[in-house]
């Protein structure tokens, strides 16, 4: 019998289709996703070759207190304020009830693949064991700048939740609407710390009070400021169109 | 192919370099565009001095940031001051396109070095050996009278063509690939002698930028060359190797 129907055939290629559609989800999920874009293959690489070649545990300069310099706030300034064009009709109003309370009523929300997950509030945080590094901030744009930055190291939150062993990044959410993530390897670095101090006095909110976060390995539009959520995630978040990816910005700066 | 040719993997490399060169030229200045200001040391920033500022943008505009923190009551103590003003950056695709075409640079130049080591070719043909105070004044009594324009395509080079090759393989390029690294924080963190080497962050930056303009330079004389020996026939013999 010669007759052979076509429906085997088209089920058996969209059967390739569909795994060679899993098998690219399995990928871009352990690692930052090129779409097919020249310029994020590029970043990849790099990416890879930083985490090949590059010792993990090495230290980014600190500096002498002598060293620290004028520092440029910019980007969000405040996110309560409407008139800016990063205002988040969100978080925005809530950001501003939280200054009106100097942040008393704050939270940081950790949760995601962790085994107990919890919201710490500001003291909470300034109660656990501290770490203080006076660093270089190196802003994308091309100048840079020293300050003295207080905080809890993200290894120490992250200790406190559990952290699954599927977990391989990190993701954090601002009060500006932005969101971001880091790796396990930088999430992990002693350097890596959630800051609540700058300069020895609270984080001033053109800083990103009442929290920000310091990854002295990457470029400073990693280190994001006015946090206020981090889900600990199996698999890479690219944040749609609320992230760098899909604005064309490299996700990985450690450049 | 002739005497006077290039080989193949030399146009090659040439023409890879080439693009490379090019596109970093074009990114690098995009990326110098969003701050235009050049600096010493480890530190600066808009609050800070600078060493030199460029007229290529509007960018550098301190005067309209708004001093709003300052970090201690100690007088003439680091400020903070808020930038609330939205300004020229093109960095996102511009220092993803720079990677880019640096790493093309760097693995084409280590190919190329490589080859050229092993087989001679830079030994043969790029060492200036008849170097000498008498022959590098009639080489340049030759070039600014200017006699070099019946001189014939390809090799052997001359004298200047040879130490302008020279240096741009061997000092120029490495020189921008290492002040290049001293500006990435993950590169600095693993190895610091780098900052140490160059005098900090932002001074590796000027080194970059000054190595960008001398190159830029040499790109210039090097298509002046090209045309004043005979655009078509230089072209050709880049290309198809006679």
């Amino acid at each position: 019998m010669k007759q052979q129907s076509p429906m085997p055939r088209r089920a058996f290629i969209k059967g390739l289709a569909s795994s060679a559609g899993v098998l690219l989800a399995g990928c871009s999920q352990t690692e930052p996703p090129t779409y097919g874009h020249v310029l994020r293959m590029g970043d990849l690489l790099t990416y890879k070759a930083h985490r090949l070649l590059l010792p993990a545990h090495s230290l980014a300069r600190e500096y002498d207190y002598a060293d620290i310099s004028s520092v440029p706030a910019i980007g969000t300034t405040n996110p309560a304020d409407p008139a800016k064009s990063s205002f988040s009709q969100e978080h925005g109003p809530v950001y501003e009830r939280l200054l009106a309370t100097r942040f008393e009523d704050w939270r940081l929300v950790v949760e995601g693949s962790v085994t107990r997950p919890r919201a710490f509030s500001l003291d909470e945080l300034k109660r656990m064991a501290s770490r203080t590094q006076i660093t270089r901030h190196t802003c994308e744009e091309g100048w840079s700048a020293i300050a003295q930055w207080t905080g809890v190291p993200l290894r120490t939150v992250l200790e406190a939740v559990g952290v699954r062993t599927s977990a391989r990044f990190v993701q954090y959410y601002a009060y500006d609407g932005w969101r971001d993530g880091i790796d396990m390897l930088d999430a992990l670095h002693p350097q890596t710390i959630l800051a609540y101090g700058m300069n020895g006095r609270d984080l001033p909110i053109s800083h990103g009070a009442p929290l920000r976060l310091r990854v002295e390995k990457q470029l400073g539009y990693k280190s994001m400021k006015f946090l206020r959520r981090i889900v600990v995630t199996d698999h890479f978040d690219d944040h749609g169109r609320a992230g760098l990816i899909q604005n064309g910005w490299s996700w990985y700066a450690g450049i | 192919m002739n005497a006077g040719g290039h080989r193949r993997w030399v146009r090659i490399c040439h023409w890879l370099v080439a693009a490379s060169f090019l596109t970093l030229a074009v990114s690098g200045f995009f990326i110098l565009m969003a701050h235009p200001r050049l600096y010493l040391g480890h530190v600066g920033n808009d609050l800070t001095p600078a060493l030199l500022t460029l007229p290529i943008s509007n960018n550098y505009r301190p005067g309209e940031l708004q001093r709003s923190v300052v970090f201690t009551e100690i007088p003439g103590t680091p400020i903070s001051a808020e930038r609330n003003f939205a300004i020229f950056n093109q960095n996102g695709w511009g220092r993803s396109l720079h990677f880019l075409a640096a790493w093309i640079l760097v693995l084409v130049g280590a190919l190329y070095a490589a080859i050229g080591l092993v087989g001679g070719h830079i030994r043969r043909d790029l060492m200036p050996r008849e170097l000498t105070r008498r022959a590098l004044l009639q080489d340049l009594k030759d070039h600014l009278l200017p006699r070099v324009g019946s001189a014939s395509p390809g090799l052997p080079y001359g004298l200047l063509q040879k130490l302008a090759y020279v240096t741009v393989m061997f000092i120029a390029l490495p020189l921008m690939v290492l002040t290049g690294l001293t500006m990435s924080p993950a590169v600095t963190a693993a190895y610091p002698i780098l900052l140490d080497l160059f005098g900090g962050y932002q001074t590796a930056r000027t080194i970059h930028f000054f190595g960008f303009a001398a190159l830029v330079l040499f790109l210039l004389v090097h298509l002046a060359m090209v045309v004043a020996t005979g655009f078509g026939r230089q072209l050709r013999t880049m290309t198809w190797g006679n």
